[in-house]
């Protein structure tokens, strides 16, 4: 249950009364759900459960009337040797940092089974994504439009069925996706403003439907799929260091996080656990792209209201955290750093004196500029009231990170479900509650301290040893769950294993998935000069969303 | 709080390269090239459409470093335009989406002959992660939609790769000759 603290914010509360898992499955009991227990495997933790394709909208009904957070949702081909469309639709559950996997097997030939988004919005594009991917029908779903489909396949091809094959049959020129229905609205004066998907800047492409009256948004609707490269069909076939490799590329500024999910996913489905060392490392390097990403966005972020010398000042703080990045670690963005079983880096001995340096430099120098940034009142003025999120419309959502917590949402994955080695350090969710563009600099610039004092704690405890451990085959059928607090929030991820330590599903989810949500929520009753502005205040990843 | 902008300014000092801490003497001779070859070719200014057909972002990351104070692309000559119809040079990153192939092409032909196309990053190049273009979802390398000029490899390749690529690209004199007006749809 969540509750208020004396500042207003909601917190995850620790004092757990009942387990929460516990709780739910007696009220699916008492609704005549009939519930079978499935062996937690690579679950770790998490619950896993098996109902009735018929009780899938119950389990939504009574998951929300008891306040759990829709994590992701997937579906499964097991069609086996038949190669007959076999689907199996799954949901992922929190509450209270427990997690809980439902699934539901489809009969063969009926594909169709209750939606989940008329209690969870941020189901609604999950579920059309798994429409167009693979044929599923979700009953009541409010939006019969194709989300993930454009122009390349038909609407009776369905590209995630083991049946169609990677290569597909494109046609020669794709054609753009020029009748999608946008929403429209009439009255005089209403005009609509057509973005993208390219667009004017060193950015990924997507397109923005803007309604609006004068310079006020009155609705925005986002289009995406355009970077739609079918990671989740690239997947099928691959061995696991294939896998992380391509995880790495789900969004490249995020290329730790993702990699790290898909590894531990992997590794639980393997019942192996990456030496102490090797967690240790890949705490430092997720923290290490949080505060990469944090200062390059806070500098475009001033960037977007022409606030130039803190573009600079940030900017070249990145610059040369990158630069350390690849003296240390052998990339800039240390892509591939993360593999089955461990890590590929394994610094000396240096790296110690060397970071407590970078981590002095650079507290130092966040704290010269943050005066300089809050005393600006031209700064300050646009930061403050653009575009607010209400913690209620981030809750609803089920928005992650930096976003979430801005509006006084604070789930972090680190301190409300425990990874190793995040059991090590101790992890206080920055918070603000006001929910405006500023609240989600402040919080970012308050995440780059707290990174660094974990940096810190980390590197104290780094023993040295062995930063791999040998990989073992998962047997056919073995599943595994990642869970990561990556810098935009927390990134879930599933993998199963087909015969002979090949790939048979990868999904990733990022937070990116409603935070795009957020997005169209919080630039309501905002201008349209403002967008840049709120856009890079959310700064969602097109690639991690399209896949 | 002028004050202490000003100090911190003061403080900072000049950080483009060449600068003490970070002395990087191959980006000091390269863009003195550079700047030589635009000055002497192109008037002193050539202007770069960056379009991203389907990248993770990696490369969109380390095109963006090329604006920070130590690179300062802008001072060889280089500018990063919003429009196509302002560019000299395309440079496009990502194995190309199926559901960006058209987009690509219509910025392709808002572009003023003569131009260049740059595939920047091994996806551009080749495909790199996600394979050569026998994909439901993507097209492949950039050079199976549009005609290529040069190929900057690496994932995503370093600033100063990428500065490089570009020296070597227009020092060329083979690629003076104006290039075909328009690509078939």
């Amino acid at each position: 249950m969540s509750e208020s603290n004396d500042n207003g914010i909601l917190s995850h509360a620790h004092r757990v009364s009942a387990d929460p898992l516990a709780g739910l499955i007696a009220r699916l009991d008492e609704s005549g759900v009939v519930t079978r227990r499935l062996p937690a495997g690579g679950f770790n933790g998490a619950g896993s459960l098996e109902v009735n394709p018929g009780d899938w909208g119950t389990v939504a009904r009574t998951a929300h009337e008891l306040e759990f957070r829709w994590v992701a949702g997937w579906v499964l081909d097991e069609c086996g040797e038949s190669r007959i469309f076999q689907p199996t639709t799954l949901v992922c559950f929190e509450k209270e940092g427990r997690y809980l996997v439902l699934r539901a097997r489809l009969a063969a030939g009926l594909n169709t089974l209750p939606s989940h988004s008329p209690w969870f919005p941020g189901a609604r594009r999950s579920e059309r994504h798994s429409r167009d991917a693979f044929g599923v029908e979700f009953s009541g779903h409010p939006d019969p439009r194709p989300w993930l489909r454009h122009q390349a396949w038909g609407a009776h091809q369905f590209p995630l069925r083991k049946s169609f094959s990677a290569a597909g049959a494109p046609p020669a020129m794709t054609q753009p996706d020029n009748n999608y229905p946008f929403e429209s609205a009439h009255g005089s004066g209403v005009y609509e403003i057509p973005v993208g998907p390219v667009h004017a800047g060193i950015i990924e492409p997507g397109h923005f439907r803007f309604t609006a009256v004068g310079e006020q948004v009155l609705n925005l609707e986002e289009r995406l799929g355009y970077v739609h490269k079918g990671i989740e069909k690239l997947a099928e076939g691959r061995d696991p260091v294939g896998l992380a490799r391509l995880a790495g590329r789900v969004s490249g500024d995020t290329t730790v996080a993702h990699a790290w999910a898909a590894c531990m996913a992997m590794e639980r489905a393997a019942g192996i656990e990456p030496p102490q060392r090797a967690q240790i490392l890949r705490a430092i390097l997720v923290e290490r792209e949080r505060v990469a990403n944090h200062l390059g966005d806070i500098g475009a972020l001033c960037n977007d209201v022409a606030y130039t010398f803190a573009n600079y000042q940030f900017t070249r703080l990145r610059e040369r955290w990158l630069r350390n990045n690849r003296n240390w670690f052998g990339h800039r963005l240390l892509m591939d750093c993360v593999i089955p079983g461990g890590t590929r880096v394994d610094p000396s001995e240096e790296l110690y004196t060397a970071i407590f340096k970078e981590e002095k430099d650079l507290r130092r120098e966040l704290d010269e500029l943050r005066p300089i940034l809050e005393d600006n009142d031209s700064l300050q003025d646009r930061l403050t009231s653009a575009g607010i999120l209400p913690a209620a419309t981030a809750k609803a959502l089920g928005c992650l990170g930096y976003v979430a917590r801005a509006s006084g949402v604070a789930f972090d994955l680190r301190r409300d479900a425990p990874y190793g080695p995040y059991d090590l350090v101790e992890v206080n969710p920055v918070c603000r509650h006001t929910g405006d563009v500023r609240a989600r600099l402040d919080v970012r610039y308050d995440e780059i301290h707290d990174s660094l004092k974990i940096i810190i704690q980390l590197m104290n405890q780094l023993e040295p040893g062995s930063v791999v451990t040998e990989w073992r085959t998962p047997k056919p059928e073995s599943e595994g769950m990642g869970l990561v607090e990556g810098w935009r929030g927390e990134i879930f991820c599933y993998i199963r294993f087909g015969s002979d330590n090949g790939i048979c599903r990868y999904f990733p989810r990022d937070p990116s998935v409603f935070n795009w949500l957020a997005l169209e929520r919080l630039i309501h009753g905002n201008i349209v000069p403002d967008f840049p502005l709120c856009n890079k205040s959310v700064n969602a990843s097109y690639s991690g969303h399209d896949l | 709080m002028l004050l202490r902008t000003l100090y911190k300014i003061f403080k900072v000092g000049v950080i483009t390269e060449p600068a003490k801490a970070f002395t990087d003497p191959e980006l000091e001779t390269i863009g003195t090239e550079l700047k030589g070859v635009i000055d002497r070719r192109f008037r002193g200014s050539l202007a770069i459409r960056q379009v991203d057909a389907g990248s993770c972002n990696g490369c969109e990351l380390e095109i963006h470093a090329l604006n920070n104070a130590y690179y300062d692309l802008e001072r060889y000559g280089l500018h990063f335009v919003a429009s196509p119809r302002h560019a000299d040079i395309l440079m496009v990153t990502g194995p190309v989406s199926r559901h960006m192939q058209h987009a690509l092409l219509a910025v392709y032909e808002a572009t003023p002959d003569p131009k260049w196309v740059m595939a920047l990053g091994i996806c551009a190049g080749n495909g790199g992660e996600f394979g050569g273009g026998d994909s439901y979802a993507h097209c492949g390398p950039v050079a199976n939609v549009l005609p290529v000029d040069a190929v900057i490899p690496g994932c995503p390749p370093a600033p100063l790769d990428i500065i490089r690529s570009i020296l070597t690209l227009i020092k060329d004199k083979r690629h003076t000759k104006p290039l075909p007006t328009t690509h078939k749809r």
